[in-house]
């Protein structure tokens, strides 16, 4: 058996982007000894990437917001398919979450009677974003950082030791979630730097990875988002739900190719940015779709009045949803009304200021001016859709962050499903993370409080089975040798890339997608010859090997849940099955691992891993029903929903 | 789009040691140095070791020397090289190499936590705090710092000097000491903590003497010299016993000169 480095902690936070640091210093608050498991430098995580704000109704810009309000607008955006109490919780407690940064450090734009700034974002019906310029994704993550730091200056004062009960693990990954019969019992990785293994023995474990977007080509997603989180709970034995929902960013940038998919803010759009395309025309005007048509302005005129007087005017068009934006977009250059490099234009230049836009939004002036060549204050910026977020994830109890089915395993951020239904509202993701973050550490400590007695026991076997696997890349060479040779774990990653991009996009078809799967059969069977060169110390075609497995098991939920959902609603949107259907208003897909003694048909396109089911989901709880007009409800629910 | 073939040279070993090893290796239109690394890694060398997060600027992961220069390897373009010009890529020099690129930069974690934290100040509780934009406009500049250490590596009290890195913070954590003493509310002060006197006796102000070499390497462009650490040292002693207090003034009368 291997010799495996071995310690005991009360909760295991596996991520470190917001929603895993804000679970761990809710952990380590109520007493909980705390590990957090970092897959890169503390303090790097992608929610460094977020930029244009955290919703939360506070009311500051606009005192006609509150939480109901914000309710109904997470709800329309994601087309009635979230998990309300979810979306409840997010609007209620949002508010509360972000001032408690502000005990923390954080520093926010203000307005002139120096409370927190907000500002408007697509799908919200008030300015509602606390934002720092374009970089609040940085502010947030940093706060979070230092308040861990704080947290451990504390213990060090009482102990004498910074990392007694709140400890970071960084550049480190988990490969497997440890169980003792149904209950979790720990976690097993490996630490870049020396590439051991380690495992971290505990009841309770926050998985809070983020998400998916590396399977994809083109891309907003840093490379840590392989979905890791998302196998290690498939392969514990828990369910993922409604994975066909992918989030394409409306405006990624599309030029220079090395720099394409990397995100450019809402941010610019809600400030007043508007999109043209190659004829000069403000087409979102003709792309409002008939549930929002009362909510958006029909003419320019009117849509740039709003920026000033929002009582009297209704929104421009450009602050739809990002589905229907990056749809949009998509429908224009189709029709061969694109921009030079196949985008469409999103211009500030006519409508701000030179010194407002630097202000306003600097971390954009910035990366146009040094990857593109573009002054955005002078000309039109080049933009285009690109993979953002994924909507599906682990199901969880709404209140509690709980996994299903898999006792002790907790999960929040983008990894958990269903808080934004079919479709994210931008600024709902940072919210997300603090919001259920913190229910998901509270809930993981009190678990583990109520397990302190009777802790779950590791089991050597599988251990040893965990050290095996992620080894194999190494062995690869000379095993078999009639398999054929070593496969290059690039190589398999850019196709993997390539086959998702093309088949399982942001436009999809059956035959497509059924090609798709063969592709990922193929691709599954080749990637169980995935080889590396050179020994275990930080070693990056190693780490992207193991990194695979999760990448083609994700696709496959995502492919497969794609397919069986015959509808367009929100991030899923079928070329023979353009319209949204009401009787799937209230159908949860779940994705579950078809064999998790682990000798799956990998190799079988057919059968492949990955097994779906259908569920109705609970009904609204009815007082949430009557915060909408019974008019709109009837362009979502089906029939006997209504009259229940 | 017009492809060539670019020399590189890049570091690679280890704690044992190591050297520059030569490379050709295709580049294409528009694209940054962490592309050629990454084709290295795809094509020529799959274990060359490197960090790198969002390759958006954002994350200060991919942090390393560029011709002997400090620099974010995802912003730096190709295109200001000439095509003829062998690119050079080391390890950051003042900490520690683990493998090839990546080195410990654990020195900054370290410092980060003799810092000590914001203190709220007493009888606000959350959602009572108002502060008006320009009072927090100072130190949210030094927020924008994406923490890629930069001005760490280059800064030559520590860049050479292993014996320094005890007694100084470095630039990056006096900043962090300046932010918080021009926090607005920060309570530091009531609780009877002098954020400017632990910057001089604790994180060693007084080894810096103003040559902003870390200004000059930043990549967001964070006036760390002239608006953190001179307005620190200023707080903190008395000026006319600290004749680089007096320099820095005259340098910083200068117009603001590029970079």
């Amino acid at each position: 058996m291997s010799v495996v480095d071995r310690q005991e902690w009360d909760v295991v936070v596996v991520g470190a982007g917001g929603a895993g640091l804000r679970a761990a210093i809710e952990a380590r608050e109520r007493g909980a000894r705390t590990a957090v498991i970092c897959k890169s430098l503390f303090g790097k995580a992608h929610t460094v990437m977020a930029e244009g704000g955290i919703a939360a109704a506070m009311g500051n810009v606009n005192a006609g917001d509150n939480w109901q309000v914000h309710f109904r607008d997470t709800m329309r955006g994601g087309k009635f398919l979230n998990q309300w109490r979810m979306a409840e919780l997010h609007a209620r407690e949002a508010p509360a979450r972000v001032w408690e940064l502000e005990t923390w450090g954080a520093l926010f734009d203000r307005t002139r009677d120096g409370r927190i700034s907000q500002r408007n974002f697509g799908g919200h019906e008030y300015p509602r974003l606390a934002h720092v310029g374009d970089r609040t994704g940085l502010e947030l993550i940093r706060t979070l950082q230092q308040k861990v730091v704080a947290l451990q200056q504390e213990d060090f004062k009482e102990t004498g030791d910074y990392e007694s009960r709140l400890k970071v693990f960084q550049e480190c990954t988990v490969t497997r979630v440890l169980k003792d019969g149904e209950r979790v019992s720990g976690v097993f990785g490996y630490e870049r730097e020396s590439g051991r293994f380690f495992v971290l023995e505990a009841p309770a474990v926050v998985i809070a990875t983020g998400g998916i977007g590396k399977s994809f080509k083109v891309t907003s997603n840093s490379w840590e988002y392989t979905g890791d989180g998302h196998a290690l709970a498939l392969l514990a034995g828990a369910p993922l739900l409604n994975m066909e929902f992918v989030q394409f960013h409306p405006t990624g940038m599309v030029w220079p190719p090395s720099v394409k998919g990397i995100l450019v803010t809402e941010s610019v759009r809600g400030d007043g940015g508007v999109l043209r395309n190659s004829e000069g025309k403000r087409f979102m005007f003709d792309y409002v779709p008939d549930v929002f048509k009362e909510k958006y302005a029909e003419s320019e005129e009117e849509a740039d009045r709003w920026y000033d007087d929002p009582d009297h005017n209704r929104r421009p068009p450009e602050l739809l949803p990002r589905d229907e934006v990056a749809r949009a977009i998509n429908a224009e250059v189709k029709a061969g009304r694109g921009s030079p490099h196949g985008g469409v234009f999103l211009d500030v230049s006519t409508r701000m200021p030179a010194d407002v836009i630097k202000r306003r939004l600097p971390s954009m002036y910035h990366q146009f001016k040094e990857l593109a060549d573009v002054d955005i204050t002078a000309e039109p910026m080049e933009v285009g859709p690109t993979c953002h977020y994924v909507m599906g994830g682990i199901a969880v109890d709404s209140d509690s962050a709980a996994a299903r089915g898999v006792p002790g395993l907790f999960a929040a951020g983008e990894v958990a499903g269903g808080m934004h239904g079919s479709n994210r509202l931008g600024g709902n993701s940072l919210s997300d993370l603090l919001v259920f973050g913190r229910r998901a550490g509270w809930h993981a400590a009190e678990y583990a409080g109520e397990r302190a007695s009777a802790r779950p026991r590791v089991d050597d076997t599988q251990i040893d089975a965990a050290a095996a696997e992620a080894l194999r890349p190494f062995s690869a060479e000379g095993e078999e040798p009639a398999d054929g040779p070593p496969e290059n774990p690039y190589t398999l990653h850019q196709e993997l890339q390539q086959t998702m991009n093309d088949l399982v996009g942001i436009i999809r078809r059956e035959h497509e997608m059924r090609q798709a799967l063969e592709k990922l059969a193929e691709l599954r069977v080749r990637a169980r010859r995935a080889g590396v060169e050179g020994h275990r110390q930080f070693n990056p075609g190693w780490h992207l090997a193991l990194d695979l497995r999760n990448m083609l098991l994700v696709s496959e939920c995502v492919a497969r849940a794609a397919l069986e959902r015959t509808e367009s609603r929100g991030g899923h949107t079928r070329e023979d099955y353009p319209a949204m259907d009401r009787t799937w208003r209230n159908v949860n897909l779940l994705c579950r691992l078809a064999d998790p003694s682990g000798g799956f048909a990998a190799g079988d396109p057919v059968r492949g891993q990955i097994s779906l089911t259908r569920e109705t989901t609970e009904p609204i709880r009815p007082d949430l029903l009557a915060l909408f007009e019974k008019e709109e409800l009837v362009k979502y629910l089906a029939e006997e929903e209504l009259y229940e | 789009m017009s492809s060539y073939e670019a020399r590189f040279k890049v570091w690679r070993g280890d704690v044992q040691g190591g050297g520059l090893e030569d490379f050709e290796v295709e580049v294409n239109d528009g694209e940054v140095v962490l592309d050629i690394i990454h084709r290295l890694q795809a094509t020529q060398a799959p274990d060359l070791a490197v960090r790198w997060n969002c390759k958006a600027g954002k994350c200060g992961s991919c942090s390393a020397e560029i011709n002997g220069r400090p620099r974010l390897m995802c912003m730096t373009r190709m295109s200001v090289f000439g095509r003829d010009e062998t690119v050079t890529v080391t390890p950051l020099r003042t900490f520690p190499v683990i493998r090839d690129l990546v080195t410990d930069v654990g020195f900054n974690y370290t410092k980060a936590r003799q810092v000590p934290a914001f203190v709220p100040p007493e009888g606000l509780g959350p959602g009572e705090y108002r502060m008006m934009q320009e009072d927090v406009d100072r130190s949210q500049e030094f927020r924008k710092c994406i923490e890629c250490f930069l001005c760490q590596d280059t800064c030559h009290v520590v860049r050479d000097h292993e014996e320094n890195k005890q007694a100084f913070a470095g630039p990056r954590f006096l900043m962090r000491v300046a932010e918080l003493d021009m926090h607005p509310l920060d309570a530091a002060e009531e609780s009877g903590l002098d954020r400017k006197r632990t910057a001089q006796d604790e994180h060693g102000l007084g080894y810096c003497n103003i040559t902003k070499c870390c200004t000059e390497v930043c990549p967001e462009g964070i006036r760390i010299t002239d608006n953190a650490l001179i307005p620190l040292k200023e707080r903190a002693v008395d000026r006319k016993y600290d004749p680089l207090v007096w320099l820095g003034n005259k340098i910083r009368r200068r117009p603001a000169s590029s970079g």
